[in-house]
Formats: C-alpha cells, structure tokens, sequence
C-alpha cells in the first residue's frame, strides 16, 4: 500500500513528522512511504492517506498513537475498525466542493519528487510551448483565458506579458513574487511546499512568451520549507534538462535563480521587488516606465504572482476556452482563498470566480466556530477591507469586490465573529502600514502615522467626534497623495470599518465602551462573591494594586485603580472574575 | 556611533566562500549580508565595514538596507528566537495575550534579550501558519493554536533543558 503523510509547514507545525516516523518505524516495509505537500484542510492536520488499491483512507488529526493503529492497520490490510479515525463526510465536502487547478497537485504529489510532477503531464505544456507554439500564440492563449493577476491587482496577464515581448532588448527578466507578505494569506507558500513544479512549468512558459532567458523567484525569507522545496525542484528539473540550455532540442533556453527576500511588505509593489533584487532598500519608483519597459538591471522585465504561473501550464494544456469558461464576466477561472480566522473549517479553498462569499464561509468554511455570530470578514489584507455581514451575498469578482471598498488581494480571507473590535482591526492594520510604510513619499510616511495616531486615541478613550472627520479627510489625501499601492491602499481598513461600522467607532467615543471587550482601556472586571473563595491569588498578580481582601474572605476590585489588564481574569482558578 | 571604533573581533574568513561567489555585482548585497547573518548571528560592525570594503560598496549603503528590512540585526541575539506572529488571523485569535504572558515570563520586551542571552523576543508580521493561528516560531520549530499557558510551558521546557546541560 502507499501511504502518504501531508507535510506543509502547516502539517508539519501540528505534528506531521512524528507521525511519519512513528510510521515508518511501524509499517511493514513492503509499503511505500512517501509524503506530500499541504492539501490544504489545515483544520484537520496532520492528515495520512492510504491508497489501498483504488481505495482512499484518508485519516485526519493524527496523533502518535493513531499513527501506531493506522501502520497496524495497513499491515494486517483491515480498516475495518478505523472509521472514526478517518474524515467525515461532512469533511470531505470541504474538498470535493473545490474546482482545483492551481491546487490541483497539492497534497496529491510529493513536491520533491520530480517523477510524480511528470507523471501527471508535467512539463508537457512547456513541451508544447517551445516545440508547437509561438510565442504570440501563446500570450494569445492567456489572452483567451482571461487569466488576471493573482497577487491582488487583477490586471491581465497577457498584456504584460505582451508589453515585455515587445519591448526592445535581448536580455529580459522574467520574475516572480512570492513575496507572500499579506498576513492572513498563505496559498503562494502553499503551492511552492506543495507543487514547486507547477510553478516552474508556468514560470517557463512566462519566459518563452515574453523572451526571456533567465527566471528569478523572489521568496520570502520567513519561508524556509518552501526556499528548501524550491531549490530542490529547480536542481532535478535542470539535471532532466527541462532548466538549462536549448530545453527540448529547441533554441528556448531558460535560467533559475532564486533570491530570498529579507523582510519588508512594500517589496510585494513590483518597482520595488526591483530595488530589493538589486541590492538596495525596497523603495518602489515612479512609474513609468513600467517593469515592462525598464525592470531589473533597467531591462525589460515581468512579474507575475506563484498563483498566477501555478495556473499558467493548465491554460496550456487544456485550452483557454476551458478556463474562461469558469467565473463571471470580468473575472475568469478560479481563485485560491486562505481561510482563517474565527472558522470553523480553516484552510485552503479553490472555488470558481462567481460564487459568493457566504458560499465560501457558510458553504465550504463550515460557518462561525464555537457558535457565535459573524461580524465581518476582511478580505485582502492591509491594503483591504472588512465586508459586513450584510453583504455576504456579494459574488467573488474583481469589480464586485471591489464595490464593497475591499478588494479581492492576494485571497486572504480572515473572518471575524462579535469578540473582535473593528476599531482594534483598523488600528491593527494601520499599526502595520505604518511600520512597512517605506517612508519614500510624505503622505504614506506621516499620514499613517497620524491616522495610527488617532485611531490609538479612540482605542484609548480619548477620541472626540473631530477626530472622525479628520480621519476621513486624511484617508483620502493619503490615497490621492501616495506613490506606490501601499500608500494608495492603506486607508482601506479604516475607510470600510467607517462605512460599515461606524456605531463601533461612535461607541468607542461617546459611551467609551468598546462592546467586544478588546479594547483595554474599556474593559472593566469585577468579582463575584459568590464564586470567590478569597484565595488571594489575583490579588497577587495584579500589577496595579487594585484588588483588595483578606485570605479566605471575598475580594474586590478598585475600578478607580484598574488598567482593565486582565492578569485577575487568568489568575483566577474558580471562575469568579467577571468582564463587565 | 563611530563605526571604526567597534570592539568586535569577528573571523573574517568564514565570510571569504561567500565574497568569492557573491562579492563581485553590488545587486548580491542582500544575499552577502543574509549568509553574514546565518555566519555570525547578527552583522557585527567589522563585518559590515569588511563586506563594504570587499564589495565597494559604501557603510551608509549597507547600514541603509540593513535597517530597511525586518530580517537583518545589528546585535546579538539569544541562543533561541522567538518569533511570535502577529498576523491578522493571530491578531483575532489572541496573539497579543501571548505576547504578554511570554513577555511577562521573560521579563522582555519585543526585540529584547534575556539577560542569560538565552531568549529572543521578536514579533513578525505573518509566518504563514494561519490556520493553526496563534503561532510562534521557536528557531526552526513552529508551534500552533496557542494558549498564553501553552506558550510559556514551551519556553520553560527550553530553559529547563538548557539548564540541564
């Protein structure tokens, strides 16, 4: 039987490889171990699949002792009494309710085995590419697709790759981002853990397009599991020649390096991953001339998202008819979503472009965990926003997305239920540009940092109604004034947590009370003296002094003398310290 | 600061395999200062006047990228580095009370040391684990779905190690 353990950073961070030593202690050695990527239900890692001819057993939260009954269970080839170890029908809907292209491998191949790439047609687009097509025809094909920038803009693919090709010069770049630096957002790691092929092939079939003859991946450094995978891939696909000089006997030759990123949001902005590839401070430039025009080295230069090429090879091989017969009118095709937050079912979701976003969350997401009420779902990171509960029905669609003032993004999708503030979230965000702001042009440097400053005020209970209008009014001359997309963009969470929560920012102002209990500086306790037993303990932690009592009597705290910093709350063994 | 007055005596060879591939094309910077971190632990000034030197790149330069990007430190740091992620999906599930029980365990702040040079706070942005969220990294190992208790029961087990050794 072949069994196959999920290792993702992922699957790896809930304890993947004890169970896959554990495994490879305990199983007859006429098994095949082998292991894959991230199949994307996170909620449910570490998961083992056994194929036992055309069967699929696929056992989900697999501890060590699981792990133990799953190798005895293969050896004596009866599941019979493993049922409740395996996944759920209800489970399995996460999956099979996907359309899955540039996911289609992960989870399902090892990534560093080039022979279970090959084995599923891999580098026959490429094949096709360099031996059938030309160039126009295959940035026609793109064309045809529909395919868009998967790295949150949307522009269309074929058109930079059409502007690079006509750009003047021999020697052209073609580079891609996987400077995945949304938080909240972790398919580009995903892919290159769990497929890195898919992602060569496509970044192949970019440099035939556009003409280019080397290829830079330029990755995070925080991905280390990925950096390895990569490396590993590019070494395999250069010793079979599909890396290298004259590639399939052709005059198409093509080289990999890869850069490590080293740490700064505003690399994601293309002029600025420029920079930082050429050794200095990521500072996006003006533009133009464009990348296309004048990128890396000042020579024409592409780049595109790991989604984006992940979903190249599949164009190739099927047709782009068959691509852009998926999704809605402006938006062709799939998008990759990373599911995360207060959900029930967190992980990676692949759904055709039209279906709404309650489809997503309620449908697929499994809902609210722990049965509480959904607030707010932020979509695209910091440079988003947060999509309220009143338009959930919204389709998933760069224009409609857009409407609501979020925006589709990289596909981060981190969902809120009543205990988060959107103040806090804004405030968050905004804490977040301000650091990553790369302090090139006043309205990004400074007006952060002020807005961060009020937003601090209202959180603190300090805000007046002034401060709302003031908000409003630097938000907008931040978006007009800034240079690059992180500047143009930051003002979005607050913009849209204003648009759809303003009774939030009202309360925080007016009744200083904050009604998700997050903001500190609102947050009262108290004990109850019926359940406190006098043991003196939260007395102890508080650092303020505010609790007073003697041993074995009722305690009680000095709302005049507390910071409202819950050190009581997690003292207290018997349940007796209240929020008010 | 005076960079030339630096007290540091760090053993330049061990950057030389590096200089020989790197050190010609000023645009391999990052890569020669990320494997001078991996080398030293952090870019000690004499490094760094080493590097600017070999590669004819100027110190301002240098010390401009390095403070750019989140990734490269100008101290040392403690044997073991905590990065505690302070992604959005953290940040709503909780990550900032981590924070305060690792840090009050400590007794240190963000970007500080302990004093037995053991521990490392740094917070980070987002490490990708989203779904197993809140999480930190302790060198090379992750650990997920947190709890303040969880936590500091990860970093005492560490210390208690250490100690043994």
């Amino acid at each position: 039987m072949k069994i196959a353990v999920g290792q993702g950073s992922c699957g790896i961070a809930a304890g993947a490889l004890k169970a896959f030593e554990v495994l490879e202690r305990k199983l007859n050695k006429d098994n095949e171990l082998t292991f894959t990527g991230c199949i994307g239900m996170c909620y449910l890692e570490p998961i083992v699949d056994v194929y036992n001819g055309n069967e699929l057993h696929r056992f989900v939260r697999v501890t060590s002792e699981i792990a133990e009954k799953i190798a005895k269970a293969v050896n004596r080839g009866d599941f019979s009494d493993m049922g409740e170890y395996e996944i759920s029908d209800d489970d399995k809907a996460f999956l099979s309710s996907q359309t899955r292209i540039a996911l289609r491998h992960c989870g399902v191949i090892n990534p560093e085995k080039i022979e279970d790439y090959i084995g599923d047609r891999g580098y026959d687009a490429i094949k096709k590419c360099v031996t059938e097509m030309t160039p126009e025809q295959v940035i026609e094909e793109i064309k045809i697709s529909g395919l868009a920038g998967r790295g949150g803009a949307g522009f269309p693919t074929w058109f930079k790759w059409n502007a690079a090709r006509n750009s003047e010069g021999s020697e052209k770049y073609l580079i891609c981002n996987a400077d995945e630096g949304d938080p909240g957002a972790f398919m580009d790691r995903a892919v290159i853990e769990s497929d890195p092929h898919t992602l060569i092939e496509g970044m192949l079939i970019g440099a035939y397009a556009i003409g280019a003859k080397e290829a830079i991946v330029y990755v995070r450094a925080e991905y280390p599991l990925a950096v390895k995978r990569l490396k590993k891939a590019i070494e395999q696909a250069k010793e079979l020649g599909f890396i290298g000089d004259n590639i399939f006997g052709t005059d198409f030759s093509c080289d990999f390096k890869i850069k490590a990123g080293a740490g700064a949001f505003v690399c994601g902005e293309e002029t600025a991953l420029i920079e930082s590839l050429e050794g200095s401070r990521g500072m996006p430039r003006l533009k133009p001339p464009f990348p296309a025009q004048s990128g890396f080295l000042r020579k024409p230069s592409n780049i595109n998202n790991v989604e984006t090429f992940a979903n190249v090879a599949w164009i190739i091989q099927n047709g782009g008819e068959k691509f852009a017969e998926m999704g809605t009118e402006t938006s062709k095709g799939t998008k990759v979503f990373a599911l995360t937050g207060k959900i029930n079912k967190g992980g990676l979701v692949e759904i055709p472009m039209g279906k709404t976003l309650r489809d997503v969350i309620f449908g697929i997401g499994g809902g609210i965990r722990d049965g509480k009420k959904f607030k707010a779902v932020q979509m695209g990171g910091p440079s988003g926003g947060c999509i309220p509960e009143s338009l959930l029905d919204t389709v998933i669609d760069y224009k409609a997305l857009a409407a609501t003032g979020a925006i589709m993004g990289s596909g981060g999708m981190v969902v809120m239920d009543e205990s988060t503030c959107m103040v806090g979230m804004a405030k968050f965000f905004l804490d977040f540009t301000a650091k990553e702001s790369c302090g090139k042009c006043t309205h990004c440097r400074i007006g952060t940092k002020r807005m961060l400053e009020i937003l601090t005020r209202i959180t603190d209970g300090e805000g007046t109604a002034e401060d709302l209008t003031l908000l409003e009014e630097l938000c907008n001359s931040i978006k007009d004034g800034a240079l690059c997309g992180l500047g143009q963009t930051a003002p979005n969470p607050v913009l849209t947590t204003l648009k759809y929560f303003r009774n939030e920012y009202l309360e925080h102002i007016e009744n200083k009370r904050c009604a998700a209990h997050e903001c500190v500086k609102f947050r009262k306790y108290k004990i109850d003296p019926d359940a406190c037993r006098g043991c003196t303990a939260c007395a102890r932690k508080c650092p303020a002094g505010a609790i007073t009592g003697a041993p074995k009597s009722v305690h009680k705290i000095d709302p005049n003398i507390c910071v409202g910093c819950g050190s009581c709350l997690s003292a207290c063994r018997f349940g007796a310290v209240e929020v008010e | 600061m005076n960079f030339y007055e630096s007290k540091v005596d760090s053993d330049l060879t061990l950057l030389e395999p590096t200089l020989e591939k790197y050190g010609d094309a000023a645009e391999n910077l990052i890569s020669v200062l990320q494997s001078a971190q991996e080398i030293y632990g952090y870019l000690p000034t004499d490094v760094i006047i080493h590097i600017s030197q070999r590669m004819c790149v100027p110190i301002v330069k240098i010390i401009g990228v390095a403070t750019f990007y989140s990734q490269f430190r100008l101290t040392p740091i403690g044997k073991y580095l905590i990065m505690l992620c302070k992604g959005t999906a953290c940040h709503v599930n909780g990550a900032d009370g981590i924070y305060e029980a690792i840090s009050e365990y400590l007794n240190i702040k963000d970007n500080e040391t302990t004093e037995d040079g053991l521990f490392t706070i740094k917070c980070v942005a987002c490490l990708g684990c989203c779904s197993l969220s809140p999480v930190m990294m302790v060198n090379d190992d992750t650990y997920g779905t947190l709890t303040p208790e969880k936590a500091v029961n990860i970093l005492k087990t560490l210390a208690e190690k250490e100690k043994n050794q």
